[in-house]
């Protein structure tokens, strides 16, 4: 059923941490791998060796610059999928009851076998989410790897999302958001965890942890002063045609 | 929004379809025989023709039965029930016109709310998804029911009340291109809050891919806007102005079917305009809108 739970057990989520995270995209393809493999249709590729490539991921990493009013901007590696919201409008649009959202833990699946390919809940998603396949023509998203957390054949430390436990900069962080005493809980609250696009009121699972201010280089050296640079302007030949240029018609501003 | 022709071909004709079904059903005209038969055709192969062409760009069309089923949370299914309980209740009304030289009011009366409900489902649809600013507005239903009330009264033939119902159709028209405009400012959704990133200006430094991808291809259609400005000047006249200057002139067979053909190709533009104009809020992610 489309109609979404009052509420859900437990609510289990990633905590992404900006500020460690280095923007390699093994995220990428760790998850591009473990879901073209195992559960549900595969995530194909068009035209992967031709001149226009495209294909379905679940999981993607942007990047932004932030500039500030003063200083230098930061570079910030951004991995988006879906947030799992608690308010999903992507569940409630869905003709067909394929879309839904689970009361024991809130993960939000896809039963492929009832997706007509609407490509409804791919609109209704703020954050882009939700990927039709170009070859099933089924509607793709998350599934926080609800095919490793509960998997009792996988070594306990792999019972775990595949972009978690591939991340080599430990910037992904998988556990129970609606437990305060849970690690993922305790680290968003720590360091001040935000909800995106919260205007929306889609009421997101997933938290992404800002980035921490950079250290200030000024002021860093005691003897920076006697360190100044002795002349200001250009000497010799190069002064000269500094000065000669500046003399033409329109040289200097 | 991407602005798949199918979709556009599909809403702009089974919304005059369903247009003319009300007008069928309040008895406007209240012909029967060969001449009531001609009028339901005409109304069948619009609405009904637009939903099965609807089926056409759905992913896989054989499960298109399962949209029945979740009628509580999704518009799109009530679409699906009003639609069609809306065609079967009219063909039973239409039976008695046709056969019977019966007028059956009560069927009618019921076929013709069926008829308005439906579109106001299709408008729904859009009118509540969040992530499009421009659609999230109780203006979104109120064209469209203008919008197919007006058409449905032009192809009905009845003058005097397609008329007014154009120049209200218009208005409402203006009132959501002026209004659309600044949805997406006035959303608070920006670059900013879809990152969370704070304390400078947030730009898009790289995209995740250097290829497109479906959500570029389905909901950031920048290309459709180019001409937007000459596009609502077509939509206006041909949709608006020229039919309610042609209904204005002494009647005529011809000069209304002409005023029927430029109210389509106006609202065809108007409707090209409506899905390529919306901006998604995911274009920001993109840096693009």
């Amino acid at each position: 059923m489309t109609t979404l739970p009052q509420s859900t057990d437990r609510k289990l989520g990633l905590v992404i941490d900006l500020d460690t995270c280095v923007g390699c995209h093994a995220c990428v393809i760790s998850c591009k791998g473990w879901n073209t493999e195992n559960y549900g249709a595969p995530l194909s590729d068009t035209d992967a060796y031709g001149a226009n490539p495209s294909g379905t991921f679940l999981n993607r990493v942007h990047s932004y610059e932030v500039q500030p009013p003063e200083g230098t901007a930061q570079l910030v590696h951004f991995p988006k999928s879906c947030l799992h919201c608690e308010n999903a409008p992507c569940v409630t649009v869905c003709p067909t009851g394929a879309s839904y959202k689970r009361v024991e833990d809130g993960i939000v699946l896809v039963n492929e076998s009832d997706c007509i390919g609407c490509g409804l809940c791919a609109w209704a998603c703020p954050y882009g989410a939700r990927e039709l396949d170009a070859v099933e023509q089924v509607m793709k998203k998350c599934t926080l790897c609800v095919d490793r957390i509960y998997n009792e054949n996988l070594p306990e430390e792999d019972r775990e999302p595949a972009c978690v436990r591939t991340c080599p900069a430990g910037a992904r962080h998988f556990g129970d958001l609606g437990d305060p005493e849970s690690d993922v809980s305790q680290l968003v609250a720590a360091r001040g965890g935000v909800d995106l696009m919260a205007e929306q009121g889609t009421q997101p699972v997933n938290k992404y942890l800002p980035p921490r201010p950079r250290d200030r280089l000024d002021d860093v050296d005691v003897l920076a002063p006697y360190l100044e640079p002795v002349t200001t302007g250009p000497q010799g030949f190069l002064g000269w045609l500094d000065r000669a240029l500046d003399a033409l018609p329109g040289g200097k501003e | 929004m991407h602005p798949a022709p199918s979709i556009i071909l599909f809403t702009t004709l089974s919304g005059l379809g369903f247009g003319l079904l009300a007008f069928l059903g309040l008895g406007m005209p209240g012909s029967t025989g060969w001449v009531a038969f001609a009028f339901f055709a005409i109304a069948y192969a619009l609405a009904g023709g637009g939903l099965v062409a609807s089926t056409f760009h759905l992913g896989h069309p054989e499960r298109a039965l399962k949209a029945f089923t979740q009628w509580r949370s999704s518009w799109l299914s009530r679409e699906a029930w009003t639609s069609t309980a809306t065609l079967t209740v009219m063909g039973l009304y239409a039976i008695g016109r046709v056969f019977f030289d019966a007028d059956w009011q009560v069927l009618g009366w019921l076929g013709a709310a069926l008829a308005v409900v439906t579109v106001a489902c299709t408008a729904m649809i859009y009118a509540s998804l969040r992530a499009v600013p421009r659609w999230y507005n109780w203006l979104t239903p109120v064209h469209f029911l203008t919008l197919s009330a007006a058409g449905g009264a032009l192809l009905a033939g009845q003058v005097t009340i397609a008329t007014p119902l154009l120049a209200l159709a218009a208005a409402v028209q203006m009132a959501i291109w002026m209004h659309g405009d600044g949805a997406l400012a006035r959303s608070g959704t920006t670059l900013a809050s879809a990152t969370g990133l704070q304390g400078g200006t947030v730009r898009a430094f790289e995209p995740p891919h250097t290829g497109t991808n479906y959500l570029l291809r389905e909901m950031v259609h920048v290309v459709g806007r180019k001409h937007a400005t000459r596009l609502r000047a077509i939509a206006l006249i041909l949709g608006y102005g020229l039919p309610i200057l042609l209904l204005l002139l002494p009647f005529n067979h011809w000069l209304g079917l002409l005023a029927v053909l430029t109210h389509v190709l106006g609202i065809l533009a108007s409707r090209w305009l409506f899905f390529a104009q919306a901006e998604h809020v995911v274009g920001l992610y993109y840096g693009k809108r």
